[in-house]
This record gives C-alpha cells, structure tokens and sequence, in this order.
C-alpha cells in the first residue's frame, strides 16, 4: 500500500472547530502513531480515515479501494455471540483450528462459545483487536488500542500485535509514547503541535 | 418484585367469584367457577367443541402471523425507502386509529363472514407489528452498524449478528401485544360475524339462550388457547434466538 496524503483537513461539529487545516502524509506499510491530549480531533481524524465521516473541506487521498480494518475507541462487539463468531464476523474464512490458535495467543483460550457480553473489559478489548489483526486489510486504524489491558498481558498484546501487523499501513491513537515505541512507529505525529502549527 | 401469576392469588379470586355467584343465587347473572368447571368437561368430551376451537385458532392464529409477516417485512421497506413510510404511515395510523366494530361490519359488507376473523386478527396485527418492528430497526446499535461497514461484512452475516439481534426485543414486544389482541378482535369479530362452527357463533348463541355457564366456559377456553399460542410463540422465538447466539460464526 502506498502512502496516504491528508491535506487541508478540516471538520466541525456544531461550530466546534475539531480538525482545522491538517496536513499529514501516513508511510504506507508502515506504523504511524498519532499522539494528542482529547479535544484534538484524534478520532475524528480516524473517523474521516474509515470513510465514517465526511470532512468539511481537504482532500484523503490514498485510500481508494483500500481494504480498512480497526479498533475502534470502544470494543463494538456482538455481545450476545461467542469470541469465534465475532472474530468469523469479520473473518469468515477462519477454521476452528486457527480460532483457536489465535485466542490462545491472546489469552483467550476456552471463550469460543461464551457470550463476549460477560467478558471483562479487558478481555472484550483483546477479542476485538484479534479482529482487527484477522481480518483481511492493508491498513489497520487503532484508536487505543491497549486501553484497559493489565500490565502483563498489555505487553503481550503490544508484541503480538506489532508481529501480527508488520509490513501493513498502521495508524495508531494513543496517549503513551511507550506504546507507540513498542508498535515500533516509524513517525510520531503530536496532533495538538501540528494544530498549533496550522494555526500560526 | 416477581413477575407472573401467584397461585395463592388466583385461588383467592375464584373463592370471591364462587362467593359472589352463592350470594346473588342466580346462575343467568352470576355462574360459579365449579358450574364453569362441570360446563366445560361437558364440552371437551364433544368433537364439535374441538372443531369449532381449530376453526377459530386456525384462522385468528392464521391472521396474526400473516400481520406479523407483512408487518414485519412493510417495516423493513420503510425503514429502507422513505418513499415507503410516507405512503404506509397514514393507512397504519387508520388502522390503529379506526374502531375494530368498524372495520367488522364494513368487512360483512364486503365479504363472508366465513374467514372474518383472518382479516379482523391481521388488521390489529399489522400496526403492531410493523411500529414495533421500524422502532427497532432505528434503535439498531449505530457504532456496530459503522463498524460491519468499515470491515465491509457480509449482508447475511450483518443480519444474523446485528440486525436480528437488535430488531428482536422490539418484535418480541409487539408480538406479545398483538397476540393477546389477535385473539380478542377475532372473537369479537367472530361473535358479530357468527362463522357457522367457531367460537363466537356458540358465545352468541349463549347470550341468546342465556346459557352463561356455556358463555364463561367458551370464555375460558379462549383465555387458555389465547395463553398457549403467546407461550408457544414466545418461547419458540426465544428458542431461535439462544439458538442462533450459539451459532459460532
């Protein structure tokens, strides 16, 4: 996948000014984290990326016929369905042995059939990384990815995730510079700075 | 507080009726449940008392599900085409809004009395159904709806894990409402219309021979038949949605 080219992004909601004139380019098959207190427009940005929101004015290019997948800020789960369906959601071509397999390596082992709405907040987070990271794409959107996870098996998760999306375009929302460093970023972009750039 | 029927409160009420029936002495006003009972297991033992309980469930069970059929897939429509709302939206605030007797003596007018009740039960029906239905095709979870888009899912799929799931508590809902009501618009309608050989035409012929302990019994067995058919209903659909949650992608 080539690189993506934002330019002169700008959105509003309700005459609130989120995004105003951002201009960005993303490497592609590479992980680009994007790092901002809240009220900067991280996940708007992201929003605009997925197709879900319709910028005021600027241009994405890059993105045509591109196969997206994500972590959105929430887990946005099928709470009634077990992890293997919420995974065949999005990864239909997936055969029990390689659900298994991959919930295992996210600590998962046993929940196939368990209904993912009695799952902890950290285990609802892995399920729904482990989607995104099976699903078929060229470029992966996390918003947070790590959000909620415990110490332990954050680095865990962090390193699974880093070897599973290597050699995609990945672009990731985060408040920490460490997960950044550990989802190996090759550009860190502090979204509040560029702001303040695009302001001047 | 728990839900249902406590069977300390139904025998409390029956000794009240039975009471009542004692202090007023006449069985023409006032039957007594036991009077009912015997009334009752005098019938059963008939076949044209089973014929004439198939005759009634099979067209007024018969009209519900095509109102919840129609209703259901109108709603699907509507939520899709605007077009299809505006249209429908002033013929299902008519039927709701239109008195049942109307729509019973217009309907004699126009057809036999025969298969009334098919058409009386649908018509009560179909609002139902179908508000129930469009509220809940609203009320769908919105950020998983962004989130089969930007994954692209499958339509089946998106169906069976998002659409269904969300609907189903809205159709659950209506669908007890309606039958309950399916059941009362088509007696009544059965009562006006007499159909030779169903329920109503035997509750008319109580009123007009004053056989009240005829008129309770048939009454209860409506009661009972009406509960059947919404447990039946209900816990089947129930059955289909653990079922289907089961299902592992």
């Amino acid at each position: 996948m080539k690189e993506i080219r934002i330019q002169a992004l700008s959105k509003a909601y309700g005459g609130k000014q989120v995004l105003k004139g951002l201009n960005l380019t993303i490497p592609g098959e590479k992980t680009t984290a994007i790092l901002a207190p809240s009220g900067f427009g991280k996940t708007t940005l992201l929003r605009c990326l997925m197709g879900l929101e319709k910028p005021d004015s600027g241009t994405i290019e890059g993105l045509d016929g591109v196969r997206i997948s994500a972590v959105f800020q929430e887990d946005r789960l099928c709470g009634g369905f077990g992890a293997a369906a919420n995974l065949r959601l999005c990864a239909p071509e997936l055969t029990d042995a390689q659900v298994k397999k991959a919930l295992e390596a996210f600590s998962l082992s046993g929940t196939e059939d368990k209904p993912v709405s009695a799952f902890s907040g950290g285990m609802k987070r892995r399920v729904a990384l482990l989607r995104a990271l099976l699903a078929d794409y060229e470029l992966l959107i996390l918003d947070e990815p790590f959000h909620g996870l415990d110490e332990e098996l954050r680095e865990k998760i962090m390193e699974e995730t880093c070897r599973r999306s290597r050699g995609k375009t990945v672009i990731m929302v985060t408040h920490d510079p460490y997960e950044a460093e550990r989802m190996q970023a090759v550009q860190t972009v502090h979204l509040d700075r560029l702001e303040a750039d695009a302001a001047l | 507080m728990k839900k249902g029927l406590r069977l300390w409160a139904v025998l409390f009420w029956l000794l009240i009726w039975q009471l009542g029936s004692m202090a007023l002495g006449s069985e023409i006003l006032l039957v007594s449940p036991v009077r009912v009972i015997e009334t009752l297991a005098g019938m059963a033992v008939q076949a044209q008392f089973w014929r004439s309980v198939g005759f009634s469930l099979i067209r007024i069970f018969g009209g519900f599900l095509l109102g919840a059929l129609l209703g259901s897939l109108l709603a699907a429509l509507s939520s899709r085409f605007r077009i299809i709302r505006e249209l429908f939206s002033p013929l299902v605030l008519t039927i709701r809004t239109v008195p049942v007797a109307s729509f019973i003596i217009l309907a004699l007018i126009w057809f036999s009395s025969r298969n009334l009740s098919i058409l009386i039960s649908f018509l009560m029906v179909l609002p139902i159904i179908y508000t129930g239905v469009l509220t809940g095709i609203g009320e769908r979870d919105r950020g998983l709806m962004e989130m089969a888009s930007v994954f692209h899912v499958r339509r089946a799929r998106r169906f069976l894990m998002i659409d269904l799931p969300g609907v189903y508590p809205y159709f659950h809902a209506a669908c007890k409402t309606a039958l309950g009501l399916s059941w009362k618009s088509g007696i009544a309608a059965e009562v006006i219309g007499m159909p030779r050989g169903s329920i109503g035409e035997h509750m008319q012929q109580a009123k007009v021979y004053l056989d009240t302990p005829s008129l309770f019994a048939w009454t209860v067995v409506i009661v009972l038949v009406s509960l059947l058919c919404e447990r039946l209903v209900l816990h089947g659909m129930d059955l289909g949605m653990k079922t289907l949650r089961r299902w592992k992608g």
